[in-house]
């Protein structure tokens, strides 16, 4: 491959971080294999690679929650060994997790300085530190309320919080895991933003992400990881996403969604004044009407925790709500003994849950077990009135898996067994294939693979084409947008407002995403 | 993927458990001054040398059978039925009043009807907890096992104050009639040719336990109810998002094993002592929960794991009969099978897989 080059290394100075066949394997699994890569100093470098790739264990070995099986590490040239996360502070590396390790309850200022109290008494150091503070938030636009609690702050801002307990650690090296996950459009910028400043101060910053269009905008050179080696590193502004992509599933994708206009027919769903209070008494969903035909896809962006999971629960029959949902013109049950995930599929609804591995699937059943959950009173899965029919439901799995393509494809491999875009296809396959007339998606392609992710755009154009309702819930805005229909946005339990895929844009949604309606100035 | 075969996790993990509670079990046999190997030899003689040592190891193996399987069923649902004692304590007072309260004229039908009262006594017993725990979310086990205490105080009262015959000096119910006399294995043997010592306790319930084991595999991994209550026990969310309804798993799950381990009474107390008398259960409800726990909650598993209990409850009253080591090391050897065989599993399991790995390796 042509586009194999040496990682930007700077004439005479020695690479941030230098990796010298790294290998470490998790029993008979490699997880990495013989990698060797250079970071030059100052620079945005981007690690890229589908689920299972091997970048965390990468970056686990850097910050020394692993040992590498073998290799060697190097920082400004000299090696380093790195056996807990306090030798990669003192080695200058700081690392930004995907889920936060700050303490809720405590101020930014305690979070900042904690495990580097430096001393019996808080006072001092809480002044010093609130004197650095002040230093880092006027170089690199990091600006926090240094005395608000971790809990009063949003993601962005914990975010930020992170980011600041690095520097105030004297990192040089910045690792970021997935960072931009949790984030709406803007608050990305922002971001970017702050790690363009950090570059120019001569930081060095690895950013890991499964998002190509980022790696594009932000990163100087890539690194692309498949299987557990790193196939290719090549200089950011001599590729193009579509080839980053083939270089991580390893043959050609297609990261457009080809279909045709929706040719919509009669309303399937029609929700009217929907409420939900959650048991804490916090009003979770307020006031949301909505319809969807039949022949549709209706995108429901938001960054996630506005309340699409308590929407997607209510119609699948988990939650309780107030107000009123028609099925086809039908008035379904809200609460009670009728309001449960049974009622629901015999009404015509199928569901694949944001969360497979909590809600969609159970992970200790084998594949064909799951293949029956929620449709274990079927009458194909009986044997007679007493037993049911463990056979049937196996070749029933066995076609459902072949469909779907589920790899491997062996119906009694336990479930846990799968990756997770075959667990997820395991889940459409199951829903899709009952043939409902409404279909609620979340997250369709979060953890899943490249590769995966065409196949379940394609199904759920095909099953859309096929006449079908299809509710879409999503926190990447890219799948919404190539998706949907229609698209609504939620913030705060309630919806902003509604737009058309081609006659609106990212910046437009984010706005809204971000609570602020555009419609009213 | 590289895990251990099927049949190493369910079969040679518990062994080797088993195992190295008896070398443990050795050593502080050593300490106590006597043989192992002697003592392991008179273990094996007393328990399984003789068919009068067979009647007691069965004997004690159908109670265990019966409480395994159901601290099992309710686990299947991720219920800690802890409540088995009680519930085959309270068993026992079905099978009693069903005896004592009709005039039976032979064993049969007062086995079916004694067996029919002591699944309603013991699953309305542990129905109270199950109630308590699906409606306000009251902890099983916290309640199960005060209902154990419950019981035995009703079961004290019972027999001091109301069904003990008048002129008794001892808290017991009067005999049941002759006529519900249960065929001891010795008379169910004898018209096949097969002479079984006439002193051993076991029983016709013995077969009622292995019927019991077969309808409960069937009912696990073969009904509608048996694959809800499965995935109720591996995930809430997930059976909630099935449309299952946790009350009515609870429910079941508890009903089914309370109905189970109060069934154990037609073994002690209409097979063994035909009559009611205090502590009948003789902590044969606890034992069940390390007999779940060993059996891995399978039905095959839990007959097995009941027969070592039975052998080890049997063998151990050779030991303290013949030797200096008292009847109370049996209770030692019991918390090391439960040791190694459950808690400690890990431990047996990581190197096992260690090697399994190594010998993969090393093939391909």
């Amino acid at each position: 491959m042509n586009e194999k080059i040496k990682g930007g290394r700077h004439n005479s100075v020695a690479p941030s971080i230098e990796l010298i066949n790294i290998s470490k394997a998790f029993g008979a699994v490699k997880a990495n294999s013989n990698i060797s890569m250079q970071i030059a100093q100052g620079s945005i470098h981007g690690i890229i690679g589908e689920n299972g790739a091997g970048k965390s264990t990468l970056m686990s070995i850097l910050y020394g929650f692993y040992k590498a099986d073998k290799g060697d590490i190097l920082i400004d040239g000299s090696k380093v060994n790195i056996t807990d996360s306090k030798d990669a502070i003192n080695a200058g590396i700081g690392m930004v997790f995907q889920h936060f390790k700050l303490v809720e309850n405590f101020t930014v200022l305690e979070n900042v300085i904690l495990g580097v109290e430096g001393g019996q008494l808080l006072a001092p150091s809480i002044s010093k530190a609130r004197k650095d503070l002040r230093a880092l938030a006027k170089e690199y636009e990091l600006n926090v309320d240094p005395d608000a609690t971790i809990d009063s702050l949003g993601v962005g801002l914990r975010q930020r919080v992170e980011i600041l307990k690095a520097l105030y650690r004297k990192a040089r090296i910045l690792i970021l895991d997935e960072p931009t996950g949790v984030l709406t459009p803007a608050e990305a910028d922002h971001l970017f933003r702050i790690l363009n400043n950090l570059k120019k101060e001569g930081k060095t910053i690895v950013f890991i992400t499964h998002k190509l269009r980022e790696v594009m905008e932000i990163t100087d050179t890539v690194s692309v990881m498949r299987q557990g080696e790193m196939t290719a590193t090549v200089k950011t502004s001599e590729t193009s996403p579509s080839s980053l992509a083939e270089l991580m599933v390893g043959r050609k994708v297609l990261l457009r969604v080809e279909k045709q206009t929706s040719a919509p027919g009669n309303t399937t769903l029609e929700i009217n004044n929907l409420n939900v209070i959650d048991n804490q008494g916090v009003q979770r969903l307020e006031d949301i009407s909505l319809s969807v035909r039949a022949g549709e896809i209706l995108g429901i962006a938001g960054v996630a925790g506005n309340g699409q999971s308590e929407l997607l629960e209510v119609l699948g029959g988990i939650t309780e709500a107030s107000g009123s949902i028609k099925i086809n013109g039908k008035e379904i049950a809200l609460r009670g003994n009728e309001a449960n995930g049974q009622s629901r599929r015999l009404q015509g609804i199928a569901h694949v849950p944001e969360d497979r591995q909590h809600l969609g699937l159970i992970m200790e059943f084998e594949a064909w077990e799951n293949i029956a959950l929620g449709y274990h009173n079927s009458e194909d899965y009986q044997q007679n009135r007493f037993l049911m029919s463990n056979a049937k439901i196996k070749t029933d799995a066995i076609r459902k898996m072949e469909q779907f393509d589920v790899r491997p494809n062996n119906v009694t491999l336990s479930t846990k067994g799968f990756s997770g875009g075959n667990q997820q296809k395991l889940v459409l396959s199951r829903e899709i294939e009952r043939n409902p007339d409404l279909l609620l998606v979340g997250q369709p392609t979060r953890g899943v693979d490249i590769g995966a992710i065409e196949f379940i755009h394609q199904q759920l154009i095909r099953l859309r084409d096929a006449g079908k309702a299809i509710l879409l819930v999503s926190v990447e805005l890219e799948e919404i947008m190539s998706l949907s229909d229609r698209i609504m946005v939620m913030f705060d339990g309630k919806i902003m407002g509604e737009k058309t895929p081609t006659e609106t844009n990212e910046k437009e949604l984010g706005l809204l995403m971000a609570g602020i309606n555009g419609d009213t100035n | 993927m590289d895990v251990l075969p099927k049949w190493v996790d369910t079969v040679i993990i518990p062994l080797i458990g088993v195992l190295i509670s008896l070398i443990f079990s050795g050593i502080i046999i050593l300490l106590i001054g006597e043989n192992p190997i002697d003592a392991l030899k008179l273990m094996i003689t007393g328990a399984l040398g003789s068919t009068y040592g067979w009647g007691y190891t069965l004997y004690y193996a159908t109670n265990f059978i019966f409480t395994g399987l159901a601290v099992s069923v309710a686990f299947h649902a991720r219920m800690f039925n802890i409540g088995g004692e009680g519930q085959a304590a309270i068993g026992g007072l079905g099978v009693a009043i069903v005896c004592l309260s009709f005039g039976w004229t032979h064993w049969f039908p007062a086995l079916l009807a004694a067996t029919l009262g002591a699944a309603i006594f013991g699953a309305l017993w542990a129905a109270i907890p199950a109630y308590l725990q699906g409606k306000y979310g009251s902890h099983i086990v916290i309640t199960t096992i005060m209902f154990n205490f419950i019981a035995a105080s009703l079961l004290n009262y019972l027999l001091v104050n109301v069904m003990r015959p008048t002129g008794s000096m001892d808290p017991a119910t009067q005999k049941f009639p002759e006529a519900t006399s249960l065929p001891s294995l010795h008379d169910m043997l004898e018209p096949v040719g097969i002479s079984f010592s006439k002193a051993g306790p076991a029983n016709i319930s013995f077969l009622i336990a292995l019927i019991a084991c077969v309808l409960v595999w069937i009912f696990i991994w073969h009904t509608r109810l048996g694959y809800q209550l499965r995935a109720y026990g591996h995930s809430e969310s997930a059976a909630k998002y099935a449309g299952i309804k946790p009350f009515k798993i609870i429910m079941i799950s508890m009903l089914i094993s309370g109905a189970l381990a109060g069934m154990m009474a037609t073994n002690n107390v209409m097979g063994e002592a035909e009559r009611l008398i205090m502590n009948s259960t003789e902590g044969a409800g606890f034992i069940g929960i390390a007999v779940a726990l060993m059996g891995r909650s399978h039905p095959l598993g839990v007959l097995l794991a009941a027969l070592l209990f039975g052998f080890l409850y049997q063998g151990g009253a050779e030991l303290a009969m013949w030797t200096t080591i008292p009847r109370e090391l049996i209770v030692v050897i019991q918390a090391l099978v439960i040791l190694f065989t459950g808690a400690l599993e890990n431990m047996v399991r990581a190197p096992l897989n260690w090697l399994w790995l190594k010998s993969r390796r090393g093939t391909s």
